[in-house]
């Protein structure tokens, strides 16, 4: 089978990748759209963990799902967040998001 | 031996689609696109899920997360007219320095299951075992049982439920025009 490192590896690129893409993108929905990448990476962890210790314990598979409730909220309202910027600023891009500096 | 190196290979075909998928997203000029990745990129975890044996998880990535989220994101990319425009550089003044802060916590984290876990150890425990095999098959009535019992997930599992309830209303709130503009 399969050696756990190797999901663990994976995971951790697939959070780098993520991590890279929210500090470098300027479009809000792109760095929103890494997060849920990093969110995945994060699963992946949880439902190896579950798999190679002891899958009698729901332990891993729960916290996923957990996971996944927060990432759907996290994502409807990030989403309306940004549309209402969208509205009042008619931008998207966070650089030109300064309001809250001075 | 042979189903060993078999599931290797699926496992590495699998991982080689979500990471290309996944640097697309963070890399595609065009955002529309970027979310096309985004949701081959969840197909591939939802795939990893399934060599994990949760059939239960990859079934819920893909409504959840291909079904609901990547649709949400394709609506908000939609509706906000300057980020279907390719012209721009994608990236902001410091994607020099989160290159390297990204490639360094991949080292870091590298180094760390390295040093743990070396790469040919390590293995799951064997559906093969019959008590293995019965906590796999079983794992969605477990899971189920885990969320209702008073010694283990209820609480995060009702929390979970007001948090959605509240996300539901913010959102709606929040993404409302202004009633005073109609008017």
């Amino acid at each position: 089978m399969i050696p756990l490192s190797w999901y663990l590896i994976v995971a951790a690129a697939l959070f780098c990748i993520g991590l890279y893409g929210v500090l470098a993108r300027r479009n809000a929905v792109a760095m929103l759209m890494a997060v849920e990448l990093m969110l995945n990476a994060v699963n992946i962890n949880l439902v190896a963990f579950w798999r190679y210790s002891d899958p009698s314990h729901p332990g891993g598979i729960a916290w996923a799902i957990f996971v996944f409730t927060v990432a759907a909220a996290e994502a409807a309202v990030g989403l309306a967040l940004i549309i209402s910027i969208y509205r009042q600023r008619d931008s998207v891009i966070t650089e030109e998001l300064d309001i809250l500096k001075y | 031996m042979e189903k060993m190196v078999t599931m290797q290979v699926i496992f590495i075909i699998v991982s080689a689609i979500t990471l290309v998928a996944a640097v697309q997203v963070v890399t595609n000029r065009n955002l529309f696109h970027a979310a096309l990745w985004m949701m081959f990129s969840f197909l591939g975890v939802a795939a990893l899920y399934g060599l994990l044996e949760a059939g239960f998880l990859a079934a819920t990535q893909l409504l959840v997360y291909i079904g609901a989220i990547s649709i949400l994101i394709i609506f908000a990319i939609m509706m906000t007219r300057r980020l279907m425009q390719t012209t721009e550089s994608p990236y902001n003044a410091q994607w020099i320095g989160a290159g390297v802060a990204a490639v360094l916590t991949f080292a870091v984290i590298l180094g760390v299951v390295l040093q743990v876990l070396p790469l040919d150890a390590g293995f799951a425990p064997s559906s093969a075992n019959p008590a293995v095999a019965a906590a796999i098959e079983q794992n969605v009535v477990t899971l189920g049982r885990s969320f209702v019992s008073a010694d283990q997930y209820v609480l995060p599992f009702e929390l979970a439920s007001v948090l959605l309830l509240a996300a539901l209303v913010g959102s709606i709130i929040v993404a409302r025009p202004d009633m005073e503009d109609k008017e």
